[in-house]
C-alpha cells in the first residue's frame, strides 16, 4: 500500500500542482511555457539522475552541481580558448566529472568514509578547481557545435530543445537498467541491507563505485546541456543544482536510507520544483518565497517517507 | 557404528585450528556430517561453534587442519568459494532485502537472464521465469505466500525466515548450513521454520543446525556435535541421552566417559 503510494504520490503532486497553477495563470498550461520548464528543468533533471543512483546506495553526493561546473568550464575552456575540437573538449569535460565521480566512490568505498563528509569536501575542492582554472571568469565566443543541444524543434507548434530529448532518453535508459537488469536490481540491494548484498556475493563496494563514477557521467553531461542552454562555461553554475537535485530525488519519492525508489520519480520530483517556480514567477511572486516552498516541499517529502517506513515495520 | 559404514560422510574436518592472538576459538576440532541428516551444533559461548561454522562456510580461513567435501580437500577463502561448492548458508540476522521481492531475494547475486538477445546484449532479467522458479521452490518447502512479487518487508518473521530457508534449499547441492534459524521467532513461527528444515532434509541435503535452543536440537536432530572450549568433545544421539545430560556436557559438568556409550552417536 505504502509501496503504491511511494511511486503515485510524487506525480499526484505534480498534477495538484499544475492544475493550482492552471488555475492561477492562463499562461501556466501554454506549449510554449511548459517548453520553457522543461528547458529550466533539464540541467538539473540529468543531475538528479546520477544523485538518484547514489541516493538507492543509501550515499549521497553533495558535490554534484559544482563538479558539473567543472565538467563545464572544462570544456569550453578547452574548445573557446586552447582551439580543442567541441567532441574533444566536451569528451575531456565529462572525463574530468567522471574523474571526481571516481574520486568519491574511492574514498567512499576503499577507505570507508561517509559519503556526506567525502562529497562535501569534494563540493569544495572542485568548486576551487573551478575557480582557480577560470580565474573566475565566465568563458564566453564558444564554437557553434557546443550549443548544439540547446538547438531546438518544433511538435505541432511547440518548441522543443534537444538536450531536453537527451535528458528523458537518460531518464529511459536508467529507469530500464534499474528495473530490469542484474546490475540495477543490485543497486537497490546493496542501498536496503549491504550486508545481505554481500552475503549473497554481490560485490557490494563495487556496485557503489560504480554508481559514483555514473553519477559523474551524469554531471559530465549536464554540464553539457548547462553549457548548451546559457551559451557560456559560468564558474558559478550548479550552486543551487547542488541541493535541487537531492531535493528532486526526495520529492520524487527515493528514500534517503536507500534501497527504494525510482529514478523516474526524480523527474517527476524535478518538475515538481520547475513548476513551483514557474507557476510562483507567472503570478508574479518573489524567488524568495519560492525557496521558502521549495524547502518546506523537502521536509514534508521526507517526513512522508519516514512515517510510510514506520508504519511498514 | 553399524550403521557407520551405511551412511556416506558429506563433509568432514579433521584437526582445525583457528586462533584469534592469545585466543585459540579452534583447537584441533573435528567435524563430520553424513549425508542426508540433520546434525545439530551444539555449545556454550565461547566453545568455539561459531568459528567452526564460519570455517565450514567460508567466511574465514582455518590456520591448520583440514576441511574434506566429499572425500575431496577443499580450502574456502570466501563464502562464495563454499557456495560453488554446494554449501549455502542462512544467517542469523535474516540476509534478505526487505524493500526487494520474494522473487528478488531468492535470486539475489544469481539472477537469471531472458534467453537470446534480450538477455545477451540487453541483459534483460527473466522475471517472470524467477517469479515461476521461486513459485516452485516455495511450493515444494510448502510454504505459503501468495505472491512472490510481494516485498520480503510485509512478510512475517516466520515467513521470511522461510525465503532465506528456501533460497538456500534451492540452490545447495550438498549442505544447508544454519546459524540459529529459529532464535528471532515466536513458538508458532518457530515450529514452522523446524517442518522446514525437515523437509529440506527430506529433499536429500545434510543439514547442519547451529542452535542454543535444545527442545528444538533434540526435536529435529539426528546427531548432535558438541563442541566445548574449541574442541569436538562428543557426538551424542538425541535419542539416547537427556536434554540435562546434554547441558552437562556442554557445561562440562560432566564428560563425555560419564554418559553410557549407547548415547554416543
Amino acid at each position: 500500500m505504502s509501496r503504491a503510494l511511494g511511486a503515485v504520490g510524487p506525480f499526484l503532486a505534480l498534477v495538484a500542482a499544475s492544475v493550482f497553477f492552471a488555475t492561477r495563470s492562463d499562461r501556466f498550461l501554454t506549449g510554449d511555457n511548459l517548453s520553457i520548464v522543461l528547458q529550466q528543468v533539464m540541467v538539473v533533471g540529468v543531475i538528479a539522475i546520477g544523485e538518484t543512483l547514489v541516493i538507492l546506495t543509501a550515499g549521497v553526493d553533495l558535490s554534484c552541481g559544482t563538479v558539473m561546473a567543472l565538467g563545464a568550464i572544462v570544456m569550453t575552456k578547452l574548445a573557446a580558448e586552447l582551439g580543442v575540437s567541441a567532441p574533444l573538449a566536451i569528451a575531456v569535460g565529462i572525463g574530468a566529472t567522471t574523474l571526481f565521480g571516481l574520486l568519491n566512490g574511492l574514498l567512499v568505498t576503499r577507505i570507508n568514509l561517509p559519503p556526506f563528509i567525502v562529497t562535501l569536501g569534494t563540493l569544495n575542492i572542485a568548486f576551487a578547481i573551478t575557480q582557480l582554472y577560470s580565474n573566475a571568469q565566465t568563458v564566453t565566443d564558444l564554437p557553434e557545435a557546443m550549443n548544439a543541444l540547446g538547438g531546438t524543434f518544433h511538435v505541432g507548434g511547440t518548441t522543443v530543445v534537444y538536450g531536453v530529448v537527451v535528458m528523458l532518453a537518460l531518464y529511459a535508459l536508467t529507469a530500464f537498467v534499474l528495473r530490469e537488469t542484474a546490475a540495477g536490481r543490485h543497486v537497490y540491494a546493496v542501498g536496503n541491507n549491504p550486508e545481505a548484498a554481500r552475503l549473497t556475493g554481490i560485490a557490494t563496494p563495487r556496485v557503489i563505485l560504480a554508481v559514483y563514477v555514473l553519477a559523474g557521467v551524469t554531471y559530465g553531461i549536464a554540464a553539457l546541456l548547462s553549457v548548451a542552454r546559457t551559451g557560456v562555461g559560468d564558474p558559478n553554475a550548479g550552486q543551487t543544482e547542488n541541493l535541487d537535485a537531492i531535493t528532486a530525488v526526495v520529492l520524487g519519492g527515493t528514500s534517503l536510507f536507500g534501497g527504494r525508489g525510482t529514478v523516474l520519480g526524480s523527474l517527476v520530483g524535478a518538475l515538481i520544483v520547475g513548476v513551483f517556480r514557474n507557476g510562483l514567477t507567472l503570478m508574479g511572486v518573489s524567488s524568495v518565497y519560492q525557496i521558502l516552498i521549495t524547502g518546506i516541499l523537502v521536509i514534508l517529502a521526507v517526513a512522508t517517507d519516514q512515517l510510510s517506513r514506520r508504519g511498514a515495520r | 557404528m553399524a550403521t557407520a559404514n551405511a551412511t556416506t560422510v558429506v563433509m568432514e574436518a579433521r584437526g582445525l585450528v583457528k586462533r584469534y592472538g592469545h585466543v585459540t576459538a579452534l583447537d584441533h576440532s573435528d567435524f563430520e556430517l553424513r549425508s542426508g541428516e540433520i546434525l545439530a551444533v551444539i555449545g556454550d559461548n565461547g566453545a568455539g561453534k561459531s568459528t567452526l561454522i564460519k570455517a565450514l562456510s567460508g567466511a574465514l580461513a582455518p590456520d591448520e587442519g583440514e576441511i574434506r567435501l566429499d572425500g575431496q580437500v577443499v580450502h574456502f577463502r570466501t563464502p562464495m568459494d563454499a557456495r560453488r561448492a554446494g554449501i549455502e548458508t542462512v544467517y542469523q540476522d535474516l540476509a534478505v532485502a526487505p524493500a526487494l521481492s520474494i522473487a528478488e531475494n531468492l535470486f539475489l547475486g544469481r539472477e537469471l537472464r531472458r534467453p537470446g538477445v534480450l538477455g545477451s546484449v540487453f541483459r534483460m532479467l527473466d522475471k517472470k521465469k524467477m517469479r515461476e522458479d521461486s513459485t516452485s521452490h516455495m511450493r515444494e518447502l510448502r510454504i505459503e505466500i501468495g505472491s512472490m512479487a510481494q516485498a520480503v518487508e510485509t512478510l512475517s518473521g516466520g515467513q521470511r525466515q522461510g525465503v532465506a530457508v528456501a533460497r538456500s534449499a534451492a540452490f545447495a547441492r550438498h549442505v544447508v548450513i544454519m546459524d540459529e534459524p529459529t532464535a528471532a521467532l515466536g513458538v508458532k513461527q518457530s515450529s514452522m521454520v523446524l517442518d522446514l528444515i525437515r523437509r529440506v532434509r527430506d529433499r536429500g541435503l545434510s543439514v547442519v543446525l547451529i542452535s542454543h535452543d535444545m527442545p528444538h536440537v533434540f526435536e529435529i536432530a539426528d546427531r548432535i556435535h558438541v563442541a566445548r572450549l574449541g574442541k569436538r568433545i562428543a557426538i551424542l544421539n538425541p535419542e539416547k541421552i537427556s536434554m540435562s545430560d546434554t547441558v552437562a556436557l556442554m557445561t562440562g559438568a560432566l564428560t563425555p566417559d560419564q554418559v553410557a556409550p549407547d548415547a554416543l552417536a
